[in-house]
């Protein structure tokens, strides 16, 4: 056998382009996740029964379904019903479902969370309801909701694996390739873990770089 | 300017008012008495629909106060509200606080806005704080802008619900001179208060409220300093001497 630094070498690029499509899955649920968990978390804060309870069933159902069943059932399913996605759209629509329903709850744990006072001073001046959540209740919810937000999106990286078992490429599906074509376990799945904390380790420290600059204005 | 007809209102099966009648005059500071739990701020909180109440009318410039009608909006512009506890925007300065109304309710110009808010910040004597946030404002501080924000919305009327309540004792004077002057304008106030010393100064009218009801009305002179109630007299006893 090769020694370990040429090893390395010559696996790098395939888990680099592995790493990439990781942070490609991450990136855009991660985004069509926020978007959709803001839309739940501002249906269940409307006070408005009518829009409040589709938003309360949709993430309550999606919540109760394994993200692997949801990523078969976009993928497997949807072509049946006449929607071809490529292994690649799946992933990402599946992993932002199931984590829309997570960070929805984080966003409406900070919504609830922002001082009733607040509601009734933006009241006081006249807000409607819609100016008076852009304006005055989202943006301190938040900053009440960076930190399990910040756990959210970690979790979402190290869940974008997921997408492995429908065959996106990402990096644990690149590992496992490259681990059963080279017979070098150890140091193929070491790599992958290290590129994993590449991404987390930064990730977690700017998380707590942005939650100290946001808590030094309130 | 503000009137009420016999407001009935009840949190559940608790009947807070009990059939309110009365009248803020324009121009007049109207002063709201009583012991906590009388009903006060809840009546005052009718006034700009933040509650709602059950039975009679409270009318503002003729037009009837329903905190469920989109009315409510227009009315909220036309009388502001100072609250105990400030209740400024955490995450704005002291100037975009008093800005937010006239700027984002009103669409008025962002220049004339920034220049009339920079105005009211100075008279209440902040022009070296505008770009402060509330969190770096003492309690005294904090209410002067709340009162600024105000006073941005060129209200007909303000509603002040104990706004001296919340501060340290050394506080409550430069609040107090505040309103003070608020009052020579004759700016049109309903205030909730303890501060009987203030009600006495600047009150054309006094409310004295007990369990849901209008125990007394009248001048300051009359119900402060001539009480005939005996619940206003023993009110203003506890009130004045507290040991």
């Amino acid at each position: 056998m090769a020694p370990l630094s040429e090893r390395i070498v010559e696996y790098l690029p395939l888990l680099i382009s592995g790493l990439w499509l990781t942070v490609a899955v991450t990136f855009l649920s991660l985004i069509l996740a926020t978007a959709l968990g803001l839309l739940w978390a501002t249906m269940r804060t409307s006070g408005n029964a009518l829009i409040e309870r589709p938003a309360r069933y949709i993430v309550e159902f999606l919540r109760g379904i394994p993200i692997l069943v949801v990523l078969f059932y976009i993928y497997f399913v949807m072509p049946e019903l006449g929607v071809d996605l490529s292994a690649f759209q799946a992933g990402v629509i599946g992993l932002a479902l199931t984590y829309s329903c997570y960070i929805g709850e984080t966003f409406r744990g900070g919504i609830e969370a922002v001082d009733k006072g607040q509601v009734e001073a933006a009241k006081s001046i006249g807000m409607r309801h819609g100016k008076m959540m852009r304006r005055i209740v989202l943006p301190q919810a938040f900053r009440i909701s960076l930190p399990p937000y910040g756990n959210n999106m970690v979790m979402l990286l190290k869940d974008s694996s997921q997408v492995s078992v429908i065959s996106v490429a990402e990096l644990t599906l690149q590992g496992k390739m490259l681990a059963s074509s080279t017979f070098d376990n150890l140091t193929v799945f070491s790599m992958v873990a290290v590129l994993y904390l590449c991404l987390t380790i930064p990730l977690n420290f700017l998380m707590r770089r942005l939650e100290l600059r946001m808590g030094a204005s309130l | 300017m503000i009137r009420f007809e016999n407001v009935h209102k009840s949190f559940g099966h608790i009947e807070v008012l009990k059939g309110i009648d009365g009248e803020v005059e324009k121009g007049q500071v109207a002063c709201l008495i009583g012991a906590s739990g009388s009903g006060k701020s809840t009546l005052l909180r009718c006034v700009n629909g933040l509650e709602d109440y059950q039975q009679g009318r409270i009318l503002v410039d003729d037009q009837l106060v329903d905190a469920h009608a989109a009315s409510i909006h227009d009315i909220r512009t036309r009388v502001a509200m100072v609250f105990q506890r400030f209740n400024l925007f955490p995450h704005m300065t002291a100037l975009e606080n008093v800005m937010e109304g006239p700027l984002h309710v009103l669409g008025e110009p962002r220049a004339e806005v920034r220049e009339r808010a920079e105005e009211h910040l100075t008279r209440v004597g902040l022009a070296d704080r505008v770009n402060s946030y509330p969190s770096a404002l003492s309690g005294g501080q904090q209410q002067r802008v709340a009162i600024a924000r105000a006073l941005a919305m060129r209200p007909d009327a303000i509603l002040l619900d104990e706004p001296t309540s919340a501060l340290d004792p050394e506080m409550v004077g430069e609040v107090l001179t505040v309103l003070r002057d608020l009052a020579e304008e004759r700016m049109t106030m309903l205030v909730v208060t303890h501060e009987i010393q203030f009600a006495r100064e600047v009150a054309s009218s006094v409310f004295f409220l007990d369990k849901g009801l209008i125990a007394e009305h009248g001048s300051a002179e009359e119900v402060l300093t001539r009480p005939q109630n005996a619940r206003t007299q023993d009110f203003l006893r506890r009130v004045t001497h507290p040991v």
